[in-house]
């Protein structure tokens, strides 16, 4: 159907190893021809921001993160390295109730004791210390 | 193509070599034709407004396969348009006039935009550059050897209070990573729009979309002179062996779609 004016130009940078550069990646077109390009006022007036599911859809297939979430699509907080939040924190539940557990075992005594010195602006330990933050650490731990 | 016809605009260039665009095909699958005025060029395409009308247009952009298939024949012809000209203002995707008329009366009316675009396009070509950060290499990099170390009140506490820590120092150097990539990438754009006449970055892709691996911490959009079309590869290249982790991409050429709006100074200073 069409052809494709500009050569590949091969030769420019080994650094695209996969040769994906010449513009076939979709995502890479529609950010661009969406997004970008001079805006003239047709006579055809369709606001492409105006438009709900593709909007949506867009969001799924170029969005970033940050606009995605905005329109509450969140599937990628199944991705271990993007969740950040929601994975680490059933890990610091887990990881609560060991240490409660452990600390148990440990001292003899059925009182949780609080952890200290792991309270910095990571927040799921954060959530840790605020719900054992009620129970005062006893005096007489041992370990101190 | 009388009055159910519209035009379909791709591009506005001048000194186009119009010869390029024998047999070309646009969206829809109709041939472009051109519309010129006083040395600007627009090239068009006629489109059913059954179609490309402002409701059915609207609808057909909600059809992801529809959308898909139009924004690569757009992309084609803006392409091939660039190609054939010293310098070709890219038109935003589904930008319809009602007849040829309409066309030349909007380069008359957007001539002064239009040729500050083209002056500034000329002789320059859009590069994409990319940024990967592998999370898992970079968090490893940056992982402290022993967990607690933060506070130094890494012996206080039993086998828990270690085990949580370190899942702390853990998560800290995931963060950490993410930081540093960032960071990264802040430099790497610094140091690509220094070669680059203008220079824009776009959001960050999903990782589903480009199907790569990794997080895409750099978007850029650079436009360079053709002079240092290849100190530009050279410096991706330089640039991309620099962090482990970090990996390149180099993409283009492209037409000149980031570079082509007149807002362009204002959206600049925002970024």
């Amino acid at each position: 159907m069409t052809e494709i004016g500009q050569p590949a130009s091969s030769a420019l940078g080994s650094s695209q190893a996969s040769g994906g550069h010449q513009p076939a990646n979709l995502g890479d077109i529609l950010e661009r021809v969406l997004d970008k390009g001079l805006v003239i006022a047709g006579d055809i007036q369709v606001n492409l921001l105006d438009i709900e599911l593709l909007t949506i859809k867009l969001r799924l297939v170029v969005a970033s993160l940050e606009t995605a979430k905005e329109v509450g699509i969140n599937w990628w907080e199944n991705d271990p390295w993007l969740t950040g939040s929601n994975g680490t924190r059933e890990l610091e539940r887990e990881n609560q109730e060991l240490r409660e557990r452990i600390a148990r075992l440990e001292s003899g005594r059925d009182e949780p004791r609080q952890v200290e010195g792991a309270s910095d602006e990571d927040e799921p330990v954060d959530v840790v210390n605020g719900e054992l933050a009620e129970e005062e650490e006893p005096a007489r731990d041992e370990r101190r | 193509m009388a009055d159910t016809s519209g035009r379909w605009l791709y591009a506005i260039a001048r000194e186009l070599d119009t010869d390029a665009l024998t047999g070309l095909r646009g969206v829809a699958g109709a041939p472009v034709h051109v519309v010129e005025d006083a040395g600007l060029v627009a090239v068009v395409s006629a489109v059913d407004l059954a179609e490309f009308g402002a409701e059915p247009l609207k609808r057909n952009l909600e059809d992801l396969d529809w959308l898909a298939a139009t924004a690569r024949a757009h992309d084609a012809v803006v392409t091939t348009v660039g190609g054939a000209a010293p310098a070709a203002v890219p038109l935003r995707l589904a930008t319809v006039c009602l007849g040829d008329d309409r066309v030349r009366e909007l380069l008359i009316r957007r001539r002064p935009d239009l040729e500050s675009a083209l002056a500034l396009l000329t002789g320059r070509t859009e590069w994409g550059v990319k940024a990967y950060a592998d999370p898992d290499a970079l968090a490893a990099a940056d992982a402290p050897a022993e967990p607690g170390g933060q506070g130094g009140q890494g012996s206080k506490g039993g086998a828990g209070t270690a085990y949580l820590l370190r899942r702390k120092a853990q998560l800290s150097a995931r963060e950490k990573a993410e930081r540093n990539a960032s960071a990264h990438a802040d430099r790497l754009h610094r140091e690509l729009a220094a070669l680059a006449t203008a220079a824009r970055r776009h959001p960050p892709q999903d990782p589903k979309l480009s199907g790569r691996k990794g997080w895409n911490v750099l978007n850029g959009a650079y436009l360079v002179d053709d002079a240092k079309a290849d100190e530009l590869a050279a410096a991706v290249e330089r640039l991309g062996g620099e962090v482990e982790g970090v990996r390149l991409e180099l993409t283009g050429p492209w037409p000149a779609y980031s570079f082509a709006g007149v807002e362009q100074g204002a959206e600049e200073a925002a970024r």
